[in-house]
């Protein structure tokens, strides 16, 4: 060995669970080629028992992270772009060795992730001015109406390797819910890279837990879990599986957001916001 | 073994006096530490799935003393408490009942009354001689343990004197657990059950555990209890493992079988199941039996049934589907 060469540091892929990086319960791996079908590394094939682990660190999470005020959880997402935007060297050469596309279009991704961010930061404390507010009623009451986050969401994120997980996941803690997440199946990698941000970016743990492993196979213990209160099936390419699995939650009246085809670089809407809300509403009576 | 069994002939005679009772007790095995905990370690990793799976989520909730033991409760808390008892988990008429339920003394008439049915009643346990301390004159704590067995306690838990026992009095200790048994006695000549707690967290080391189960054993007890619940660390497996040992070897010495009850920081059915099968493999199958094993807990009875859910539904189950404690 010549005296300049050094042993090469391979990063080992695993889970985001619960603020930890635990790897896979089963013990299991898969292999991630990057776009020109070469080896690239091993990501951690997450079992169901990952699952569950994952959908209590979600509950424990959930009390807290929907009890801060929105104002707070805006600047919470804010700063996960703040970090995203520091490491983002690592994502494009991600992005650009997991789809193969050019340094400009790996950029222009990771604008765009950022950017999304950055949107949904801003909507955090002004979401509940626009679907809630005063209602008029017949009767000497005040009436008025205000979101509430949902609770553990199940994600099934698309295939974009970043700009698709952000797209799904950003929407759904914005509001204070909490979620665990099924990573792309081909693209794991860049997901356990957003894990690492979030976790130094005072995303508290538990509110994003991210698997990854075959959708057709954690879908369905996230779909048919009884402390599961909605699901996001973005991420299901197969209309048979989204079929089942829209079955397996209605169980307990699961909100389900159903995948459809979306251009993920255009100006979201607040759709993928308000799936999953509750709105309450309040009466309060009015007079001396 | 054999040095207990040379013992056995003369365990009537090792509590005539506190020497002889001092020489007796320091004169048994010394616990192997690193032994005890590898060996806990090692029984840990045994795979329970399935149908024994199944079976010993069952036998687990059979085993369960279910336990309010706080400033705030109140009778409507013992009561909902007894119907919990009576049916955990009232979808499902295919599980069973606890073992019992264990709440403060001026608690155990709300408690009979929550956990009699029509078909019998379960057991009611109630803590006494100045739990959880255990410090308050021979006189109150006889007093305390009479006023539980009049208001219908079928098991009393007593405290052991964790003072006099660590200063070396152990002959006060036996006397006031023989003294406490006495007092456990109906008019009509039955005899509520007796279980001793060691408070095992505040006796330092295993060889003391060890001590303490046969000095207690030797006093008549029932059932020995690891902790009250409200000392840190509570029950651990390693020193529930040198209490079972002290079971099987005072049975091979005497002939009597006695309980064990390992009480607080047991909060999941992955724990439980890891007791069982200590108490298996140390003491032997006998012991796998509600009058012979018990678990002190309030908690881990909501997670038996999450789990015993998960196994007939084959979904998983959530905290909004089992009661608040």
């Amino acid at each position: 060995m010549s005296p300049t060469s050094r042993a090469e540091v391979r990063k080992t892929y695993k889970l985001y669970v619960g603020g930890a990086f635990p790897r896979s319960e089963s013990g299991r791996s898969y292999v991630v080629n990057d776009a020109k079908g070469r080896f690239w590394a091993n990501a951690s094939h997450a079992s169901r028992k990952d699952v569950r682990d994952a959908v209590v660190a979600a509950r424990k999470a959930f009390d807290g992270w929907a009890g801060r005020t929105a104002y707070n959880r805006g600047q919470v997402v804010y700063r996960i772009a703040e970090v995203l935007e520091g490491r983002r060297e690592q994502f494009e050469s991600e992005i650009r060795a997991a789809e193969g596309v050019t340094a400009a279009r790996a950029r222009a991704a990771v604008d765009a992730a950022v950017d999304r961010l950055v949107w949904y930061a801003g909507w955090a404390d002004k979401l509940s001015q626009v679907v809630g507010g005063a209602n008029p009623v017949a009767g000497p009451f005040l009436n008025h109406s205000a979101p509430d986050p949902s609770g553990v969401i199940g994600v099934v994120a698309p295939d974009g390797p970043l700009l698709g997980l952000v797209s799904v996941v950003a929407p759904v803690i914005t509001t204070g819910n909490t979620c665990v997440v099924v990573a792309s199946e081909p693209h794991p990698l860049t997901a356990v890279t957003l894990g690492e941000v979030m976790a130094t970016a005072d995303v508290p743990g538990g509110v994003v837990n991210l698997l990854t492993g075959p959708r057709a196979e954690l879908a369905p213990w996230l779909a048919s879990h009884m402390d599961v209160n909605g699901l996001d099936l973005t991420g299901v390419a197969d209309p048979e599986l989204a079929r089942n699995l829209e079955i397996e939650a209605a169980q307990n009246l699961k909100r389900v957001r159903r995948p459809a085809d979306e251009d993920l670089l255009a100006t979201p809407g607040l759709g993928r916001m308000t799936t999953f809300l509750e709105t309450k509403t309040v009466w309060h009576p009015v007079g001396r | 073994m054999t040095s207990l069994s040379s013992t056995a002939s003369s365990l009537a005679d090792v509590t005539t006096s506190d020497a002889a009772l001092r020489r007796f007790l320091h004169g048994l095995p010394g616990v192997d530490q690193v032994g005890v905990e590898q060996r806990v370690a090692s029984l840990a990793t045994r795979s329970i799935k399935t149908t024994a799976k199944a079976y010993a989520l069952d036998l687990a909730i059979r085993m369960v003393d279910l336990t309010t033991l706080e400033g705030a409760d109140t009778p409507g808390k013992v009561r909902s408490l007894g119907a919990k008892a009576l049916r955990p988990d009232p979808t499902d008429p295919t599980c069973p009942s606890v073992a019992a339920v264990c709440v403060y003394p001026d608690m155990v008439p709300y408690a009979v009354e929550a956990v009699t049915t029509p078909g019998g009643r379960l057991h009611v346990a109630s803590v006494a001689t100045a739990f959880p301390s255990g410090r308050s004159s021979r006189s109150i704590k006889l007093e305390d343990t009479r006023d539980a067995v009049a208001a219908g306690a079928d098991e009393i838990d007593m405290v052991i004197d964790r003072g006099a026992f660590l200063t070396g009095r152990y002959l006060d200790v036996f006397e006031e657990i023989v003294a406490v048994r006495e007092a456990c006695a109906r008019p009509d000549g039955s005899r509520a059950h007796l279980k001793v707690i060691f408070e095992t967290g505040e006796l330092q080391t295993y060889d003391n555990v060890r001590r303490v189960s046969w000095l207690a054993m030797l006093a008549g007890a029932d059932f020995i209890k690891t902790s009250t619940g409200k000392v840190q660390p509570a029950a651990t497996l390693p020193v529930t493992l040198v209490m079972l040992e002290a079971v099987r070897d005072f049975r091979a010495s005497t002939g009597r079988m006695v309980g064990v009850k390992p009480a607080g920081g047991i909060r999941t059915s992955k724990d439980a199941i890891r007791y069982l099968v200590v108490v298996n493999e140390v003491a032997g199958p006998d012991w796998l039996d509600p009058d012979w094993f018990r678990f002190g807990a309030s908690s881990l009875l909501n997670d038996l049934l999450l789990q015993r859910t998960k196994m007939s539904t084959g979904r998983y189950s959530g905290p909004d589907y089992v009661t608040l404690d």
